[in-house]
């Protein structure tokens, strides 16, 4: 059968890029137009869950991306309230995707970014990505699985969209109850009403073609399928001819910006963030739109991811952005998480895939 | 029939693919309850070989791969 061409999927990844874009342009960090990890670490920070005083400020892409979504599943008629699906154990899940994401400085979108950006320590982080991603298929293949989600009451599905756009309101209408970073990179961002309305654009469009920055080489690797590759190719062309437009692709290690050169530690936290990903079930992005879809084991991952943030910085785990002063890299703590969390992540799979009888109940 | 409903992708595509690998069904049924999973579904069905059919039932979609 003749294969369909994957419209939808570069489209929604198009609009991804020319977002990223834009919200860089218009204020955002550079190669940082979305980080889905960075944004709900600044989001933990302007909640006063942590305290590093550069990484703190309302993001507004994040309830943007949600209502989006939100918008578009119940547009489709595809707004449909789950829950039950190891609840907790995907709240960890998410704080050990987010431990990872940090050490690296970036969830899998901002290292496409990156990547666009000509930032070479995204390749290095590609490349433990991917090999992350075939741990978790490996055990999906086995049989993991976190179980089944069942139907769930309209206000379960609805209360994170609704708690999303509370955090909005609040956000333009009182900004100052919330904490803000006065320098460093929760201090550079675009006008929140404007970064809000791409964001939503941009939560319409993932939900509609399931985009997933783990799901591409997932599928790849599982089924041969690279459908989802085509977004992530979409994002990185996309950005890589704006960059290169604006005079804002450098191509190296060093001066780069919002991130550092330690490179095992850039491979093994994307590492980290691939196997966690595809045990949950996607990227952090995907975690976002099924939320907004009323998926509220998605929620409860993005909770997890959140609170994995707060433990980031006030453990000190996350890596540290190099700058004319220092080289940054990992502090001895987060070289800790990290161990610890391939133990968490290894202790999860094995526990979830070799229980047979119970595995599709 | 394969009753995946409930479960996220790729989880699925992954018992559909488990049964064709170690059945080779002339014709497999798998019920679902998300539109992304019937998606995913088809593609896979259809590089697999099978014609591929689904249709509401209800709140869930019932995809039908047939050789």
């Amino acid at each position: 059968m003749k294969k369909k061409f994957p419209f939808s999927i570069l489209i929604a990844g198009g609009i991804i890029g020319l977002a990223a874009i834009a919200l860089t342009l218009l204020g955002n960090p550079a190669n940082m137009g979305f980080c889905i990890a960075c944004f709900e670490r600044d989001i933990a920070g302007a909640l006063g869950l942590h305290s590093a005083a550069k990484v703190q400020y309302l993001r507004p892409e994040i309830p943007g991306l949600v209502i989006g979504a939100f918008l578009a599943a119940v547009i489709g008629k595809e707004f449909k309230p789950r829950s039950g699906s190891s609840p907790v154990i995907r709240f960890l899940l998410g704080a050990v995707v987010m431990i990872g994401a940090l050490v690296f400085l970036g969830c899998p979108l901002r290292m496409v970014l990156r990547l666009a950006g000509g930032d070479l320590n995204a390749l290095v982080a590609l490349l433990g990505f991917v090999p992350g991603i075939a741990v978790g298929v490996w055990f999906l293949n086995r049989g993991f699985t976190l179980r089944r989600a069942y139907p769930a009451a309209k206000t379960e599905g609805g209360a994170f969209p609704v708690v999303m756009l509370a955090l909005m309101a609040l956000a333009l209408l009182v900004p100052s109850i919330f904490k803000a970073s006065t320098e460093g990179p929760g201090s550079m961002h675009a006008s929140a009403i404007i970064a809000f309305a791409i964001a939503i654009v941009a939560g319409m469009a993932a939900q509609k073609a399931r985009l997933c920055m783990v799901g591409g080489f997932r599928d790849l690797i599982l089924f041969r399928d690279g459908h989802l590759l085509y977004g992530f190719g979409a994002i990185f062309v996309v950005v890589l001819i704006g960059n290169l437009i604006f005079s804002k692709f450098h191509l190296g290690f060093a001066s780069q910006p919002v991130a550092h050169s330690a490179h095992i530690w850039n491979f093994l936290g994307m590492a980290l963030v691939g196997w966690g990903s595809v045990l949950l079930g996607g990227c952090p992005l995907r975690q976002l739109v099924l939320a907004g879809e009323g998926n509220s084991d998605s929620a409860v991952t993005v909770f997890g991811m959140i609170c994995g943030a707060a433990l980031s910085h006030n453990f000190s785990l996350a890596g540290a952005a190099a700058s004319a002063d220092s080289a940054g890299g990992i502090g001895p703590n987060g070289k800790i998480a990290v161990a610890i969390c391939i133990v968490v992540l290894l202790a999860v799979s094995v526990l979830y895939t070799f229980h047979k009888k119970e595995a599709a109940k | 029939m394969i009753d995946a409903r409930g479960l996220v992708c790729p989880m699925p595509v992954v018992m559909a693919r488990n049964a064709i690998r170690d059945e080779k069904p002339a014709a497999l049924e798998i019920m679902v309850d998300n539109r992304a999973a019937v998606e995913n579904l088809t593609r896979f069905g259809t590089h697999s070989g099978y014609q591929v059919a689904s249709e509401a039932q209800g709140e869930d979609y019932l995809v039908r791969m047939t050789k």
